[in-house]
């Protein structure tokens, strides 16, 4: 169970710890179970849920790069109906805060969406309009000021949970994005979703992966990710959530020092299974050591 | 079950061929619960890489609390761990997956290359000492004998230049020896066009057959699905690390 110091509501969402683990990297939650406890973990992001079920990319789908990895899995997934018959019950089980990330082909379909997990279980929604790896998966609209505002207006009219919008970093300026949603109705942002990238088979003279380009993640991409929290953190009122190749508990400090209110832990779940607990813990000693009363004493507290 | 997450100490990493090393660790709360076709993710704590790499368990010394991975170097990561050393340590996440089934009676292990690793956990815990029929390009990849053949009624070996044993494919002589030999069970691992070939010959024979399939994988516990395939008898999208690697025949190869 952890401290006190760590308890934090985000965008109405109550966390034991702004530590969660990251959309398609946590499963459902139960999958770590084994691992760490799940009190330790302050939401689990879910594996990103389509309208309809996809079966993903053809062909390889991961591949590691210099303290990174490349993924093109392409939105697998067993779609609305089997996550929330199958899944859903399971999950809103689990000790920790469930947030059900979501993408759609159309605005209206986001909407619908969201309208059918306006349910008990399910304690948020992330917006995922940056999956990088297929034409329907929101990419279109996490780069496009217009279409992400056009989103996240039709997930807020078709839910009363609270709304996260996850902004894609393949884009010219951050802040706009954000403040995009944020005038649309956002009650949060996380960001960063993976980066686009590629890496070649020089022998085969073939891209390592099936579908040639996939999303970048892992210790690489932190620091991408740590300046365009601090940039949108300048450029939006409301809470984020920062993620992007977070291994530690350090890590996680600068993220929250840049103006993230939580965190999510994506990659680094892979090679360490119980890496959130491990970051929810150091982070309750580094408090305990500098004389803080709570995580939010950090929060933006960056000097520059 | 329970997976586990565990720092073992290298306690041998001997060369077998210039490309197959054999590696020793000690892990006893995984060496104690591991079944054979299960698999573990292993990195050295300080590694280079950043993703765990999967191996299956050739063997084990449960009562010593060791696993055996028999490893052909590849990659980059298993170049890492070929430059290991005994007292070394090793960051060992498992036992993963689903295995084999002990076959009951007396069953057919089948296996090819590097995928012959896992048969011999099989053929040890297997209650009729199975045949076991292996193949490989020459005699440098067929040195498997000596590890499965105190554990196997008979060793069958194919190279594909003839150097030792029948030259051609393990499923060239497969008809062969279930003509001759009462086989209740098959279960093979190695490259796909190998498996699907085993899986054929067992189905014409009417005999039950167990593949073990092969993936990259980014977390070996059913989340990054980056391993999955379409089942052709569930329909359903399965996981090579979560709902297999051990998978029937039908399910894999229709």
């Amino acid at each position: 169970m952890s401290s006190e110091r760590l308890a934090v509501e985000i965008a109405g969402i109550k966390m034991n710890t702004p530590v969660m683990g990251a959309s398609g990297t946590f499963g459902f939650g139960m999958e770590y179970q084994d691992f760490l406890d799940l009190h330790e973990v302050g939401a689990v992001c879910s594996k990103g849920i389509t309208p309809q079920p996809r079966a993903g990319n053809p062909g390889v789908r991961i591949a590691e790069t210099p303290s990174a990895m490349l993924n093109s899995i392409g939105l697998e997934n067993p779609g609305l109906e089997v996550f929330k018959r199958d899944i859903l019950p399971q999950a809103a089980q689990l000790p920790t805060a469930f947030i059900v990330n979501i993408s759609a082909g159309t605005v209206e379909e986001y909407g619908e969406m969201a309208a059918a997990l306006d349910v008990d279980g399910v304690d948020g929604l992330e917006v995922n309009i940056s999956c990088p790896n297929v034409k329907e998966g929101g990419i279109v609209f996490g780069t496009d000021p217009k279409a992400a505002a056009a989103v996240t207006a039709s997930v807020k009219k078709h839910t009363h949970k609270p709304v996260i919008v996850k902004l894609s970093p393949n884009v010219t300026s951050i802040a706009t994005m954000a403040q995009a949603v944020e005038a649309a109705g956002a009650d949060c942002i996380s960001l960063i979703n993976t980066i686009m990238g590629m890496a070649i088979d020089i022998r085969r003279r073939r891209p390592l992966l099936g579908n040639i380009t996939g999303g970048m993640s892992g210790p690489a991409v932190k620091p991408i990710a740590l300046r365009m929290v601090w940039q949108v953190a300048q450029a939006v009122q409301i809470p984020i959530i920062g993620l992007g190749g977070i291994t530690s508990a350090e890590d996680a400090i600068e993220f929250l020092l840049a103006g993230a209110s939580g965190v999510q832990v994506g990659a680094q779940n892979f090679q360490d299974p119980g890496v959130i607990a491990k970051i929810t813990q150091g982070l309750d000693e580094y408090l305990a050591q500098n004389g803080l009363q709570h995580v939010s004493e950090l929060v933006g507290a960056l000097e520059v | 079950m329970e997976r586990l997450l565990q720092d073992g100490q290298v306690l041998a990493n001997e060369t077998i061929t210039p490309v197959v090393k054999r590696m020793v660790i000690h892990v006893p709360d995984i060496a104690r619960q591991v079944t054979p076709g299960q698999f573990v993710m292993v990195r050295p704590p300080e590694g280079k890489n950043f993703l765990r790499r999967p191996f299956s368990v050739s063997d084990t010394d449960s009562a010593a609390g060791d696993i055996i991975l028999i490893y052909r170097i590849i990659g980059r990561g298993t170049a890492e761990m070929a430059d290991m050393r005994p007292g070394d340590i090793m960051s060992v996440e498992g036992p993963l997956g689903h295995g084999f089934a002990i076959p009951e009676g007396r069953a057919l292990l089948v296996g090819g290359g590097v995928g012959i690793a896992p048969l011999i956990y099989l053929a040890r815990s297997c209650p009729v000492k199975p045949f076991v029929l292996i193949g490989g390009k020459n005699e440098s990849e067929v040195f498997w004998t000596r590890f499965l053949e105190p554990y196997a009624e008979k060793v069958f070996v194919t190279t594909d230049d003839g150097s030792v044993g029948k030259k051609g494919f393990t499923i060239d002589l497969m008809p062969e020896v279930l003509a001759t030999e009462k086989v209740t069970a098959v279960s093979t691992c190695g490259p796909g066009i190998m498996m699907r070939g085993v899986a054929q010959l067992a189905r014409e024979h009417g005999i039950p057959c167990e593949v073990s399939m092969e993936s990259r994988m980014g977390c070996g516990i059913g989340v990054c699905l980056g391993c999955t395939f379409e089942g052709q008898v569930s329909h359903h999208r399965r996981k090579v690390c979560a709902d297999g690697p051990v998978f029937p025949a039908e399910e894999v190869f229709g």
